[in-house]
């Protein structure tokens, strides 16, 4: 008893600190923690920087219909269908995904068609530097993360963002979309009202040795190529190499890992 | 010194009265919009921040414009200052206090909000935010108290002070340059992005705040029988002429930059606030009724006569007081988002809930400010008699 009372009346000390406590904190949960024993799924895929390789000539709008259906089942994304949409995939016209790069003249086939939108997994995503929680961050293969157990809703990441890849739960998606219907996917939590969220690339699919979503669901047509551009073998390196592909506003520098076959 | 809050005339107690009820409405306006989500709110997915979080760009700039009157006083020993840096730093307290109440009601998890405390990221302009609007609340509250009660005793305020003074000087200038940031270090957002913003910002700010102070002086020495004085009064008109020049300056070198380069994404949040884009310009009319505001405030100001009346102070004061609001606490925040990211338009307005929370926090800083401004009259007037 009076140990343990010691030891409380240390951590208050410490936490008295302010700044200090945190790494204390941080210690002692990690001592505890180191007492279970996880460890990865050997299946699942590792790389270092994980991108995406969308062939726009071989999608149509029954293609990235599937794709969009098969994320959003996936991640319980609701289907408001309003200005407080959540938008994980979803398609626009070519003027509205590289504004500024449009003309006139523009081909009819690229100006009518339907370019998949997601979140970039961007190198250098000012989203992760904004956040004044780490809520959003980046992992060593590359796949900006959301925490939505920690977001506290500030929506700076929304503002820093500039391909408009982040959704907020204006409203609570439990007690408004998913009020007389199951969610789809019972796997994947839902949100609450106030968070920020946005797509994963599949982050726990990837765990398990699965493709991401959307890349599986058009697999027949391979319009969506993923794959590690830092492994010089992998199916995305050599599909760059052979076919001229682009970014969007990469003028940013925020080097985004979504690239277009146009 | 608290006590001298609780006794006053019928008219404090009514003022009191009709602050706390308007409070009263914020509170239960914010109860709602906690239990139904920021839904409530005329924000969406492409405007994402709205009056809130412009509310809180206005505010932080009348906190700062403090250091408007202590800086002369204590620097340049400038002497007409020495009655009212204490109303000064007291516009500070409560103009943070409404800072931080807006940021509080702009998260969708205000629940979390020690998060930004438990896991600090000094990468993020948001925390240094939460550093630096923290820290000037506690220095002002602590000059403006412990120099009031020195003052109360007839003795000289103790040294210790002195080197928390000279901090709160340059802190003040430190919490609308973070606050610029937020906005000015954006990649996408055009509008915002300008290496001017932090000094539009202080411009801006250094106008806005003292013609607030000015009106505060005027409504204190009708109400009280303390008299911040006609020379310091004028001192603070000088300052606030300057500032807004200085202001108007600046955002004309916006409009230069972005107009002659002819780049759109330059131009266009320019184009949606004055005229118009795409059939879209619901701040249009705000946007002018600032203009209009600015330049005839500029010219009555620049006028000695009208100047030295202070009647027409009064109204040049009302003037770039309004003028200055618009601009920060509504027109720069909206715009930055608009166009969005896919060069479309999704425009703002905001909701009832909204504006009864807004109005709420609005006359809770008033509340603060009435009982500290009658803290400080109190203790003047006790001195003087």
């Amino acid at each position: 008893m009076e140990r343990s009372r010691r030891s409380f009346l240390k951590i208050l000390g410490i936490s008295t600190l302010g700044l200090g406590t945190l790494s204390a904190v941080d210690l002692l949960a990690k001592a505890e923690m180191g007492k279970a024993e996880y460890s990865p799924n050997p299946k699942g895929m590792t790389g270092k920087r994980w991108a995406l390789v969308v062939d726009v000539k071989k999608l149509d709008e029954e293609t990235t219909q599937k794709a969009i259906e098969a994320c959003h089942l996936i991640h319980n994304v609701p289907d408001y269908g309003d200005e407080e949409e959540i938008k994980w995939i979803w398609t626009d016209k070519y003027e509205h995904v590289f504004p500024g790069q449009e003309h006139a003249y523009l081909a009819e086939e690229i100006e009518e068609k339907p370019f998949l939108l997601l979140c970039n997994h961007c190198s250098n995503p000012p989203c992760v530097r904004v956040c004044p929680t780490q809520a959003t961050w980046q992992r060593g293969d590359g796949i900006v993360m959301m925490d939505q157990h920690r977001c506290i809703g500030c929506r700076y990441c929304m503002a820093a963002c500039p391909f408009g890849a982040r959704s907020f739960n204006w409203k609570d998606p439990r007690t408004t979309y998913f009020k007389d219907k199951e969610p789809p996917n019972p796997k994947y939590p839902t949100r609450t009202k106030g968070v920020v969220e946005k797509c994963n690339l599949c982050a726990e699919r990837l765990a398990v040795g699965e493709m991401p979503a959307c890349v599986e669901a058009v697999k027949d047509s391979k319009a969506i190529v993923f794959g590690d551009l830092e492994d010089p073998h992998s199916e995305a390196r050599e599909l760059l190499h052979e076919r001229f592909a682009i970014r969007r506003r990469p003028e940013l520098g925020t080097s985004p890992n979504v690239y277009y076959i146009v | 010194m608290l006590e001298t809050a609780l006794k006053g005339s019928k008219k404090y107690w009514i003022l009191i009265g009709v602050l706390f009820g308007l409070h009263g409405i914020g509170v239960t306006a914010f109860l709602y919009q906690l239990n139904k989500g920021l839904t409530v709110t005329g924000m969406s997915r492409d405007v994402s921040w709205g009056l809130y979080i412009a509310q809180f760009t206005f505010l932080v700039g009348v906190a700062a414009s403090a250091v408007m009157v202590v800086l002369p006083y204590y620097l340049h020993n400038v002497k007409e200052f020495g009655k009212i840096t204490i109303l000064g730093e007291f516009l500070a307290v409560a103009a943070v206090n409404m800072c931080l109440m807006f940021i509080l009601v702009d998260l969708g998890k205000p629940m979390r909000m020690l998060n930004v405390i438990l896991h600090p990221t000094p990468n993020s302009i948001l925390f240094w935010d939460m550093v630096v609007l923290n820290g000037y609340l506690f220095l002002n509250i602590i000059i403006g108290w412990v120099v009031l009660s020195a003052e109360r005793k007839q003795v000289e305020p103790p040294k210790w002070v002195k080197p928390l003074i000279y901090l709160s000087i340059p802190w003040a200038v430190s919490i609308h340059t973070v606050t610029a940031f937020l906005y000015a270090g954006l990649p996408g957002r055009h509008f915002w992005l300008t290496a001017i913003m932090a000094a539009r910002f202080l411009a801006s700010a250094f106008a806005a705040g003292p013609a607030l102070l000015i009106l505060l002086c005027l409504i204190v020495r009708r109400v009280s029988k303390f008299d911040p004085g006609k020379e310091a009064i004028q001192k603070v008109a000088n300052i606030v002429i300057y500032a807004l020049i200085i202001s108007i300056f600046f955002v004309l070198l916006e409009i230069f930059t972005a107009f002659y380069s002819q780049i759109p994404g330059h131009m266009h949040g320019f184009v949606y606030t004055f005229v118009g884009l795409n059939g879209y310009g619901n701040l249009v009319p705000w946007t002018w009724a600032s203009a209009v505001m600015a330049v005839v405030a500029t010219l009555m100001l620049l006028c000695p006569p009208l100047r030295k009346n202070e009647t027409t102070l009064a109204i040049s004061c009302l003037l770039v007081f309004f003028s200055l609001w618009i601009e920060k606490g509504i027109t720069l925040v909206i715009t930055g988002f608009i166009p969005n990211p896919f060069d479309t338009i999704t425009e703002y307005v905001p909701t009832l809930p909204e504006v009864a929370i807004t109005v709420g926090i609005w006359a809770t800083g008033f509340l603060i400010l009435t009982i500290l401004y009658k803290i400080a009259v109190s203790v003047k007037e006790e001195i003087a008699s």
